[in-house]
């Protein structure tokens, strides 16, 4: 998997250059400033990025804006932010142009290495991986309102791990049931969310993207 | 032509209603001398008991009666003359209870250069105001009476008398004075009319000259509020400061001490337990998250990241995504704002965003941001029951606190029943 990483601290670039080569990643460019960065996915179009938000030469949202710009010239470009804090804010901007591969986690997320190349390759893969604390604000803030006011709790559960990120599999594991159990679930999911069966992954995105913007 | 005639006669109606309401206006403010007198009298007493002692007691009511007077003139003046004439009084300090309390008082009211303006200006105004609105009022007056000579004309002609009406003899059979008298009687009533509108403008600067605060007592007030507020912020931003401080000593640094007391442990097991040693190493794995979790929190309080990043629409933008209550922002901002200007701006929405969320009882916010006039103004409404008290709310005299440096203004409109309707103005460029 070749990535580009962009990240403005050195200690932090080092070990994620580290834990992602340990994963048999190859990092194809480290780039520290939004202007780099946006050359480089442009350039050499990896499999997936790597980016923090904030970096040089404003030290406000360039990294975010460069992997938007990147996005809009090449959508779909697999990205994955990193940042200190998550905005629903930004997730909806990511989110926006609906063609998924994309990612936004807190920066702690690194701790766990296996969950956090986990992710990365799901984005890669052109999934959706959202961290919890954002998707925590969304159920606080959108349990009542339509169209996931119809989802049952159990639903809402399935929905919310979904835009983490998590496959099928996952979901059935994190819940103690069974895989078609939870198949049972996104179905209805999908049915409840008036989405059309079209390829799965795609559906997917799509739950997850009316999940975040209601 | 008579329809013509109907015509011009509605045309002009709106004109004479508005000269009868400055007519009205002048005869109200002509009578307003009375009372005035009254005080005077007051005042006058109080100075000359001043020299007997007896004037102590008597000093500091006419001096407050006084004030009400002429803050009552300054209203008038302000809302029907177009002029704005401010009141130049100065807070009034706390002082100690009792006797010199007393004392203390009434030498502040005495050697307040507006206390002088104030009493010259209840001498003088009888004669220069009270004369000034007396003029149009008078004009009319005359005016009718020519009607009333003339229509009596024949009663006091009997008497052998006759009338005088303006250098005008009346007298019953000289139908062509008659005829002068009331064409001179018309006259003089539009006179007076037209003149009214004319008069209150005049009588507005006249009010300005003595009650407006002079220059010197402007420069000492805005000296004296200065004066509050910068210390008023410093002692805000040196208890931020404290709170920072111990929330930085008993939260993340308490955390990164113990997990570098659990590393050491970790290394000293790490040979001959190794599985222990595996989990003091994630108990400081956890400690490093709940740190950093508890700095992120800190960061928002202090300048929210997505302000620096985005301004003031974007960070309120987020804001409303986070509450609880649906909320609707519209910005139109066509540049940053001042760095410190933002950061008041932006504290003032979350902390009447939080209060909505809490108090209102209501479902929707509104709020508006727009850049006009080298001022930011920003509402905030809720569809909440209304009826929040700024008396009672801590939170808001810390919004004024905070606003106060930047001369930023706060008004609060929250009649029970709703809506609540905060607005926010900040005189600000833009960048």
């Amino acid at each position: 998997m070749r990535v580009v990483l962009a990240e403005d601290l050195f200690l932090l670039q080092n070990g994620l250059v580290r834990m992602l080569e340990a994963y048999d990643c190859e990092i194809v460019a480290a780039v520290d400033n939004g202007p780099d960065l946006l050359a480089a996915l442009l350039e050499l179009r990896p499999d997936v990025a790597v980016v923090d938000v904030r970096m040089p030469p404003t030290f406000t949202d360039e990294g975010l804006q460069a992997a938007l710009q990147a996005r809009r010239e090449a959508p779909g470009l697999p990205v994955l932010v990193l940042s200190q804090y998550v905005e629903q804010l930004y997730a909806r901007e990511l989110l926006a142009d609906g063609t998924g591969a994309v990612g936004y986690l807190l920066k702690d997320r690194v701790f766990d290495s296996d969950q956090f190349v986990d992710a990365v390759r799901r984005v890669a893969a052109g999934g959706t991986v959202m961290d919890p604390e954002v998707i925590a604000k969304l159920l606080a803030h959108n349990a009542h309102t339509e169209p996931l006011g119809a989802l049952t709790p159990r639903e809402r559960e399935v929905l919310a791990l979904m835009a983490e990120g998590r496959s099928n599999a996952a979901i059935a594991e994190r819940m103690v049931v069974t895989e078609r159990a939870i198949a049972k679930h996104t179905s209805n999911i999908f049915l409840k969310l008036d989405l059309q069966p079209s390829d799965e992954d795609n559906r997917r995105v799509l739950a997850v993207l009316a999940y975040l913007n209601t | 032509m008579s329809r013509s005639m109907a015509d011009r006669v509605e045309e002009s109606l709106p004109w004479f209603r508005e000269r009868l309401v400055a007519l009205g206006r002048c005869l109200v403010l002509h009578l307003l001398v009375y009372p005035g007198l009254l005080c005077a009298a007051l005042a006058g007493f109080a100075f000359v008991g001043l020299g007997f002692g007896a004037g102590a007691l008597l000093l500091p009511l006419a001096v407050l009666a006084v004030r009400r007077m002429a803050d009552q003139r300054r209203e008038l003046a302000t809302r029907w003359t177009g002029t704005v004439v401010e009141a130049p009084y100065p807070r009034r300090p706390v002082f100690p209870a009792g006797a010199t309390g007393v004392r203390q008082w009434v030498r502040w009211l005495r050697s307040d250069p507006a206390t002088r303006r104030d009493l010259t200006w209840l001498l003088l105004d009888p004669v220069v105001g009270g004369l000034l609105a007396l003029l149009p009022v008078a004009l009319v007056l005359e005016g009718v009476y020519g009607f009333v000579v003339c229509a009596n004309v024949r009663w006091m002609s009997s008497t052998g008398y006759g009338d005088w009406f303006v250098l005008m003899h009346a007298h019953y059979g000289h139908g062509g004075d008659l005829a002068a008298i009331s064409a001179m009687g018309v006259g003089l009533v539009l006179l007076g009319l037209w003149s009214a509108p004319k008069v209150l403008p005049v009588y507005g600067r006249w009010t300005r000259s003595l009650l407006a605060p002079t220059p010197e007592v402007q420069l000492a007030s805005r000296v004296r509020q200065l004066t509050e507020t910068r210390s008023e912020a410093v002692d805000a931003q040196a208890a931020e400061l404290r709170r920072i401080e111990r929330d930085l000593h008993d939260g993340a640094q308490a955390r990164l001490v113990a997990m570098g007391m659990n590393l050491s442990a970790a290394a000293q097991l790490l040979e001959k337990h190794p599985a222990e040693a595996k989990e003091m190493l994630l108990e400081a794995r956890n400690a490093s998250a709940q740190a950093l979790n508890e700095l992120r929190d800190l960061v928002r309080g202090i300048h929210p990241p997505v302000l620096s990043d985005r301004g003031l629409g974007d960070a309120v933008r987020a804001l409303a995504l986070d509450s609880a209550l649906t909320v609707e922002v519209g910005v139109d901002l066509p540049g940053r704002l001042e760095a410190p200007v933002e950061s008041a701006a932006y504290f003032t929405a979350a902390e009447a965003l939080a209060n909505a969320a809490k108090h209102s009882g209501g479902q929707r916010v509104w709020i508006d941001i727009l850049h006009r006039d080298g001022r930011l103004l920003m509402t905030i409404q809720d569809d909440g029951a209304g009826g929040a008290d700024p008396a009672k709310g801590g939170g808001l005299r810390g919004l004024e606190r905070r606003l106060a440096p930047f001369d930023g203004i706060l008004v609060l409109n929250s009649p029970v029943g709703g809506p609540t309707v905060l607005t926010v103005e900040l005189p600000c460029e833009l960048s």
